[in-house]
């Protein structure tokens, strides 16, 4: 919900520029996962905070649950049993959620004006009261995330806790997770904060220990810290190297405004065709009629 | 003073003006969401949301019943010798330059060019159509076909409303080739002029 109206860096399907008098600082939530205990509670959090209340689902024999995103569960815990090295069982648990990209696909795909915004602070943000269900967001999405509800049709997401973020709060699943494995500030403070625990990391033998903060979406206001940051695909398959599927950029990118010139000239080419060249009149036509 | 000669037959006129409303429809509901220039377009609809779920509903509907008239159609469209030669002169044709044009049938090289163009893209617009449609079919396919059909969705679109405009145009630059389709029939000359073989057909002389 707009709470922030001034502070909007883009707004899909529109092509003018938007209410930016106000600057804000760009925000990042920062999720350890070498801390994360798979408690969920910051899943508890997001529902509670958000008066969100999942269907009770079926145990299909994994932790996940529920199982999957949808429009009433905005994050979920994916757990993964890895063995990087032989005999060495790792559990990873990421908490999988929207990035909040820097170059949101879903916005970029998003045909209706102010269904998605992203706000300066680098949060991106769905107003469901614009939004017509037509699920082009899930094709911009490089990380699956957006869900359109079986019962009204539109899409929901993550909003980093927009509402919270906006009055000066950090998201509920910051303020809940016991172990400070989610932590929340300025982006270049969650950043320095993320190499401080990097090199503990290597410290202790996990010689790979990363930032995930894809530069593919130009960066995301929710990043990672990976153990094994050059396998991110080890957490339930986060992508490598993230980005706008090229299909939508072609799609969604300079094609489009081409098309429409090629429409507009088509008709004009007409119409001066009929005032240079003229009809094609048949001449014994007049005595027929 | 001669006899008009009938063109096409109530049945075959009622078709053709359900696929051309159908298009209408569906070619303003899709361009509003095609780019946001055209979304105002969606008001038409009863609002963005309507637009959705109506587009849909029309495409079918201009499928089924483009695909009864290009049954119908179909046997026309076969392009001959006398079909190239009047392509080769297409520039003449344009600058209304008809003088030993060779006598074609039915349909001229470019009435079968967009006949063509539309048997193709009317199928593939219903088929990428049915990937993307939400909430029913788009949930069950992956994402990679609902990217690819977007894609395929929005160009043959594209190419399909610019063959209407070159159709519509058509119409209206030569003259008494509307009446064929709102009243069925066309004067002697007109198709003496235009569709010679299918003149001496129709006539027998
Ligand atoms: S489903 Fe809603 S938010 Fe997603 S692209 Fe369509 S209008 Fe935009
Ligand atoms: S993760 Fe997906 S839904 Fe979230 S901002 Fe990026 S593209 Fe949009």
């Amino acid at each position: 919900m707009a709470l922030q109206s001034l502070d909007i860096k883009a707004r899909s399907a529109t092509t003018t520029q938007s209410p930016a008098a106000r600057k804000t600082t760009e925000v990042a939530k920062l999720i350890d996962i070498s801390k994360c205990i798979g408690c969920k509670a910051c899943q508890a959090a997001c529902m509670e905070w958000n008066d969100l209340r999942d269907d009770i689902g079926h145990n299909v024999g994994v932790y996940d649950n529920p199982h999957d995103l949808s429009d009433q569960s905005w994050t979920v815990m994916r757990f993964s049993e890895v063995e990087v090295e032989q005999g060495r069982l790792e559990w990873l648990i990421r908490k999988d959620g929207c990035m909040h990209c820097a170059d949101p696909g879903c916005l970029k795909a998003c045909p209706s004006p102010g269904a998605i915004v992203q706000y300066s602070n680098g949060i991106v943000d769905f107003h469901e009261e614009n939004c017509i269900g037509c699920g082009y967001c899930i094709t911009g999405c490089p990380f699956n995330i957006p869900r359109i509800s079986k019962k009204d049709h539109k899409a929901y997401k993550c909003t980093l806790c927009s509402d919270r973020v906006g009055v000066g709060l950090e998201p509920a699943c910051v303020k809940t997770c016991p172990t400070g494995a989610i932590v929340f500030g300025s982006k270049a403070d969650m950043i320095h904060h993320a190499e401080g625990r990097i090199t503990d990391l290597k410290e202790r033998g996990y010689s790979n220990a990363a930032l995930y903060d894809p530069k593919g979406v130009g960066g995301t206001h929710v990043m990672y810290v990976l153990q094994h940051g050059d396998k991110p695909e080890l957490y339930a398959n986060l992508p490598k190297d993230p980005g706008i599927s090229p299909l939508v950029g072609l799609w969604k990118g300079v094609t489009k405004p081409l098309m429409n010139l090629g429409l507009g000239l088509a008709v004009f080419a007409g119409f001066f065709h009929y005032v240079t060249a003229g009809p094609k009149e048949v001449e014994e036509e007049e005595k027929t009629d | 003073m001669s006899k008009p000669i009938q063109r096409y037959t109530a049945r075959e006129r009622s078709n053709h003006w359900v696929v051309a409303i159908a298009f209408i429809l569906a070619g303003l509901s899709g361009l509003a969401l095609f780019h946001p220039a055209f979304f105002f377009l969606t008001n038409l609809f009863g609002g963005g949301p309507w637009t959705r779920i109506l587009h849909p509903f029309i495409g079918v509907v201009m499928f089924l019943f483009f695909m009864a008239m290009a049954a119908r159609f179909w046997r026309f469209n076969h392009f001959t010798a006398a079909d190239r030669q009047w392509m080769a002169r297409i520039g003449d044709v344009i600058r209304n330059r008809d003088q030993g044009l060779p006598e074609i049938g039915k349909y001229n090289a470019g009435q079968k060019y967009l006949f063509w163009t539309m048997v193709v893209s009317i199928p593939l617009l219903l088929l990428s159509g049915i990937v993307i449609w939400q909430p029913w079919f788009a949930p069950y396919f992956p994402i990679w076909l609902l990217r690819a059909a977007v894609v395929v969705h929005a160009l043959t679109a594209w190419i399909m409303i610019l063959g209407i405009i070159v159709h519509v145009y058509a119409a209206i630059w030569v003259k008494g080739s509307v009446r064929a389709m709102t009243r069925g029939t066309v004067s002697e000359a007109w198709a003496k002029h235009h569709h010679r073989a299918w003149y001496r057909e129709m006539t027998g002389k």
